[in-house]
């Protein structure tokens, strides 16, 4: 399936990496036209009514492939994490996830970084990426073994692909579910301190300098963490970072009556540490927001707390809690599609995620003032574990390009 | 069933229902200073049917009552037992080592299963902080905790604070609460539910509550729930009242927390001469079971006049029964607690 005639997109404001701007916008041969046409005859026109018109995002660290929840939230691309059963590590695993979503949505598979995941013997990472693997992740869980972490780093630097981490110390928080502080002390759940994620950045970022790797956090939710990457990024390390929305909408109060759909990990903390997440993403300490789309059915979360699994369905509510942030003016509009598409595109390298002449076209045309509830038991996601059950939002996708194919969301 | 269960401290108190206003008995968070009193005051009653000959009273004959276990434990389940019966229900017990949870069944389908047989109270114990009020949402009956993970265990601290007013009183200090008693609490805090329960229940009557512990077994942010936290047993015992010792849960340990038994002891074992340090006639309470040799020396444990711990176990009886009558006033139609069922 390829688009067929050129596409004419009227009437919306264009969301580019240069700034908005009220334009049409030609999508030809699956690509993006050059910007600033006008439609041509035999163009196929779509009025956007005054929407903006944005890139479709890019979802970076994803943990099911969940087509329905993507293109109800925009999300036209996911980068999907190896914690699949089997893991993402091996090729041929690789190259069958990286096609599995074709025509209407693109799997970027991240290959396993050790067999298993289990942190001790470095998986066939070249025979991935020829496979399709854009880039390495070290999966829910840091690699204990700091000699590991440095040969895979010097691996991942050779093969130039970007490692994705997981910033908590596995020693400090075996079998914890919660921070620790007065809510886990309170509910008697099993906790360990937030300082956890500062050691593990403290080392991996050592270690990726040493290496000369690339390296993003998939989640960097502490102040004391985020001011490590500050200060990393400000000496020229190569490292990225993110944050799903989950910790800078909600804290460990959101656990205080063990609703286990606020069971996340890295956990929920503290609000000083909500606050820092949020102006981490204002200065541009947090590159990269994603949803962590992990649908959980009952099985998985009608449990005791910490006998649940970890993880929330957020592919439906990434923009719009990222358009919350555009609503507080905590950051502006381009930045915020330059959080959910631009700079995950960048990270994995691919030509998508933003507005640009050459590039996919993969377009979300969106309302971003439109009201809606979000409500668990009606999610398109295969199962509806959002914490922010009957919270009402604002901001839809109100039509859907992959490749300059409409998707209907 | 109309007949009212006269009470002597029925004009203290809120007419009827509105002296506990709870389906459950989830925690001592949940409870006022004033529900906690109604507790202990109809507990009394309780206490004198069971220093009797004849220990039976048919309140609650023809109710079932689950004592559904999912942990191990001797002496909580038999106090509830012993308690079902004493009122006349038909109590049954369910271990869960010999139930389906080993074939895999959620604790969510056990709770459908033990709703489904028409339980009139389920009682709890379970390995998981918040287990209780998850099945408290999903069955129809009232349901009483008997210990969540390291969460709370409120008949603990009601039967501790009823053996703590009983051994007042004996003493001729019989006050309305605990105001301005000192009580250490000190041993395994971390992983001591107890040690919460007791907490919030001593503070909500009155009481300074010291928790003394090593960091290790210390959680992290108990002084915002009110706690003087100290290290240092000697510098806790100074002047305290009431001296609570809670045993290691060794069980609940994933690690090493402390180095030895022996440096355990010799920091922080309960010793007549460390005792000394407290006030004159200070009490010493022990939630069992005793380490003795470990938290708590012999000597200490069975002083006749300051060791009040088999009055605790004494009183556990009286309060589960309380805890039983008062939970299903409104299914036997108790005039003032709402329709029967």
């Amino acid at each position: 399936m390829k688009q067929q005639r050129p596409l004419a997109i009227t009437g919306g404001r264009l969301i580019t990496p240069d700034g908005p701007r009220d334009a049409t916008l030609r999508l030809v041969d699956g690509r993006i036209d050059a910007l600033g046409q006008e439609p041509r005859d035999g163009d196929d026109i779509v009025d956007a009514k005054g929407h903006l018109v944005a890139p479709g995002l890019v979802d970076l660290g994803v943990f099911a492939i969940d087509k329905p929840a993507f293109h109800f939230g925009g999300i036209t691309r996911a980068a999907l994490m190896p914690d699949q059963s089997p893991p993402l590590d091996l090729p041929s695993r690789v190259s069958y996830i990286a096609k599995s979503g074709k025509p209407d949505f693109w799997v970027h598979p991240l290959a396993a970084a050790s067999r298993g995941l289990q942190g001790r013997e470095i998986a066939e990472l070249a025979l991935m990426r020829e496979a399709g693997a854009r880039g390495i992740a070290t999966g829910r869980q840091w690699i204990a073994d700091s000699g590991v972490m440095l040969r895979l780093l010097q691996y991942a630097a050779m093969l130039d692909l970007v490692v994705f981490a997981h910033a908590e110390d596995a020693t400090l928080v075996a079998g914890a579910v919660a921070t620790a502080g007065e809510i886990a002390t309170r509910r008697g759940l099993p906790s360990a301190p937030a300082q956890a994620e500062a050691i593990a950045l403290t080392r991996d970022i050592a270690l990726a300098e040493m290496a000369g790797a690339r390296i993003h956090f998939r989640q960097v939710t502490t102040r004391a963490g985020l001011d490590i990457v500050r200060s990393a990024k400000a000496r020229g390390v190569k490292v990225t970072c993110g944050i799903t929305p989950a910790h800078f909408m909600l804290s460990d109060l959101a656990t205080v009556d063990f609703r286990t759909f606020a069971r996340l990990s890295p956990p929920l903390r503290s609000e000083p540490d909500r606050q820092a997440v949020r102006e981490a993403i204002a200065d541009g300490t947090i590159d990269v927001v994603a949803s962590g789309h992990d649908p959980r059915g009952p099985e998985d979360k009608r449990l005791p707390f910490s006998d649940a699994q970890p993880g929330m369905a957020g592919a439906e509510t990434l923009l719009a809690m990222v358009l919350s942030l555009v609503r507080d003016e905590l950051i502006d509009v381009q930045r915020a599609f330059e959080l959910v598409a631009t700079a995950p595109a960048r990270i994995l390298g691919v030509e998508a995620g933003a507005i640009a002449s050459g590039f996919e076209a993969d377009i979300a045309i969106v309302d971003p003032d439109k009201p809606w509830v979000i409500q668990s038991a009606r999610m398109e996601a295969t199962a509806g574990n959002t914490p922010f059950d009957g919270q009402p939002t604002q901001g839809r996708v109100t039509m859907l390009y992959k490749g300059g194919m409409r998707i209907n969301p | 069933m109309t007949s009212t269960e006269s009470s002597p401290h029925a004009a203290r108190y809120p007419a009827g229902a509105l002296a506990f206003p709870h389906r459950d008995l989830i925690g001592i968070g949940q409870l006022e200073r004033h529900e906690i009193l109604f507790l202990l005051d109809e507990a009394e009653r309780w206490v004198a049917l069971n220093r009797q000959a004849d220990k039976h009273e048919n309140l609650l004959s023809g109710l079932t009552v689950i004592n559904a276990f999912f942990e191990n434990s001797t002496r909580t389940l038999l106090s509830f037992e012993i308690a079902g019966k004493r009122l006349g229900a038909d109590v049954v017990n369910m271990h869960a080592a010999q139930s389906s949870v080993k074939k895999g069944e959620t604790l969510i389908d056990t709770a459908i299963t033990l709703n489904a047989m028409r339980a009139d109270a389920i009682v709890i114990r379970h390995g998981s902080s918040g287990a209780t009020q998850l099945i408290a949402d999903k069955v129809d009956c009232p349901v009483l905790n008997a210990g969540d993970g390291q969460h709370e265990h409120p008949t603990q601290a009601l039967l501790d604070a009823l053996a703590l007013r009983h051994a007042l009183r004996d003493r001729g200090q019989a006050a309305e609460d605990f105001t301005g008693l000192k009580i250490v609490i000190c041993g395994d805090i971390l992983h001591s539910r107890v040690a919460r329960s007791n907490l919030l229940c001593l503070q909500a009557l009155g009481a300074t509550v010291r928790l003394c512990a090593p960091p290790a077994l210390m959680p992290i942010g108990i002084e915002a729930m009110g706690a003087e936290v100290f290290h240092d047993f000697d510098a806790a015992l100074d002047g305290a009242d009431v001296v609570m010792m809670l045993r290691l849960q060794t069980e609940r340990m994933s690690g090493q927390f402390i180095p030895s038994a022996r440096e355990y002891h010799h920091l922080y074992g309960l010793t007549k001469k460390r005792l000394n340090r407290a006030a004159e006639d200070a009490l010493v309470m022990h939630p069992g079971p005793m380490n003795r040799g470990v938290e708590i020396d012999s000597e200490v444990a069975d002083m006749i006049d300051r060791s009040i711990i088999t009055r605790q176990v004494e009183m556990g009886v009286a309060i589960r029964m309380v805890a039983l009558d008062i939970l299903t006033r409104r299914a036997r139609g108790v005039e003032g607690w709402g329709a029967a069922a």
